[in-house]
């Protein structure tokens, strides 16, 4: 039996049916067609598919899609304002802090999340913060400068 | 499997004990979705109780503070007035897993899952938490000590759930922390942890005290002897000595790539101390 559900991503009402035991993770990707979150480890280690669920930044691989119903989500196909990119899109590419990408909207939507409740953290807070988004690239260091660069610019 | 999302407790009780196949209590999920993705369960029924009425809110009554079970770490992370009454608590929930894990992970799910390393459980054991069940044959409560019955396995009952965490009131000078050994600082699992809740007098001697230990045995130990022994006491280096060496005593650990049986041994009784010390100096101890 299908569980069928209405939702809101990234400010549009969708709808979809999916299997109770399938993930939020393998419904963005295969019956949504939003590719943007990434299966790392799909154990909620790595944070590839990080999402942000009625403002509280998770794992998209440990929701069930049917938990859905009437849930305000945001993931990374809504952080860019048209074509033009967010700070942190923006300053990612800027400083180099992508070589492979693959967990780099996972990162974004952490960091995010970071930003909005804390608009100028430490060095150390945003190492913290991050700590669930695995990165086998950059060695993190630019990541991190990215963030302070978009933190800054942020706060204007 | 069926996924239901029952709004209140009565009907998740009644979904739970009517099974006949497998059924899983879903919160957060981020035990439960690992051990479906894993192959190491296949439940026939997943009750979601995160739309059970009351089960995502933090309460704050006469008694003191009780948290809905359906309650994400995150959730307590965010309330100021309990991170100041209970910051032991706190630093438990803001040990658990990662930022992502914690907007999901719940105190209650950390407890049912029932491992030894389980960070929140010390902290909850040294405040003298109690779970509230309700269950097929009317609710009941049990200390959060009792919960667990061995590794992975818990005292619920068929058809039982918890509704939520209940801490006592928060007694005037008092406090509490948790410490927990790790190799890494973030995401990473409990070599040894401490939990330690002290009440002072008006000169500073302690005159309670619950002390807990994690990942040192099958189930988190409430360790009453180290308590006694630092009842009494200022918290001076000879009570914290027999603090020490009791907690270590009461140690029963594995001997794993974590940690030695020596390394976790020795282990507890340094972090017991620390956390004594914390938990005297948040009681207004000098």
């Amino acid at each position: 039996m299908g569980a069928h559900v209405n939702t809101t991503i990234n400010g549009d009402a969708v709808e979809f049916v999916c299997a109770p035991d399938e993930s939020l993770l393998d419904v963005l990707r295969n019956r949504i067609g939003l590719t943007g979150a990434k299966e790392g480890c799909g154990t909620g280690d790595c944070g590839a598919c990080s999402v942000i669920l009625d403002g509280r930044l998770v794992c998209s691989c440990l929701v069930l899609g049917a938990e859905m119903n009437g849930k305000k989500l945001e993931t990374i196909e809504g952080m860019a304002d048209g074509a033009k990119l967010h700070p942190l899109q923006q300053h990612f590419i800027d400083g180099a802090a992508l070589q492979c990408g693959i967990c780099t909207p996972g990162f974004l939507m952490a960091a995010q999340a970071l930003l909005r409740k804390n608009p100028d953290p430490t060095e150390e807070e945003i190492r913290y913060g991050l700590a669930g988004n695995l990165c086998r690239c950059t060695g993190y260091d630019k990541i991190v400068r990215a963030v302070q660069a978009a933190a800054k610019e942020m706060r204007g | 499997m069926r996924y239901e999302t029952p709004s209140t407790a009565k009907e998740a009780v009644s979904l739970m004990a009517k099974e006949k196949g497998i059924a899983y209590i879903l919160a957060g999920g981020t035990d439960l979705l690992v051990k479906m993705k894993a192959g190491m369960i296949e439940p026939d029924l997943v009750v979601d109780i995160k739309r059970v009425k009351g089960m995502n809110e933090i309460k704050k009554g006469a008694g003191g503070y009780s948290i809905g079970a359906a309650v994400p770490c995150v959730a307590i992370l965010e309330n100021a007035a309990f991170v100041k009454a209970w910051p032991g608590v706190a630093d438990a929930a803001n040990l658990i897993g990662s930022r992502q894990v914690q907007g999901r992970s719940t105190m209650t799910g950390n407890m049912c899952n029932a491992s030894p390393a389980a960070d929140s459980v010390p902290a909850l054991v040294a405040a003298g938490a109690k779970v509230s069940i309700a269950g097929p044959k009317g609710n009941r409560k049990l200390a959060v000590e009792d919960v667990a019955a061995g590794v992975g396995r818990n005292n619920l009952k068929k058809g039982e759930i918890i509704t939520s965490i209940d801490l006592p009131k928060k007694a005037a000078k008092s406090g509490d922390a948790y410490l927990r050994f790790t190799p890494r600082t973030e995401m990473d699992i409990a070599v040894v942890s401490v939990g330690v809740n002290l009440t002072l007098d008006g000169k500073g001697v302690i005159t309670k005290a619950r002390v807990a230990l994690g990942a040192v045995s099958t189930t988190v130990l409430l360790v009453k002897e180290a308590a006694k022994a630092i009842i009494g006491t200022k918290l001076d280096d000879a009570a914290k000595a027999n603090l020490a060496a009791l907690c270590s005593a009461a140690c029963k650990p594995i001997d794993d790539k974590r940690g030695t049986i020596e390394f976790r041994t020795d282990v507890a009784g340094v972090l017991a101390r620390r956390a004594a010390e914390t938990a005297y100096a948040r009681a207004g101890g000098k």
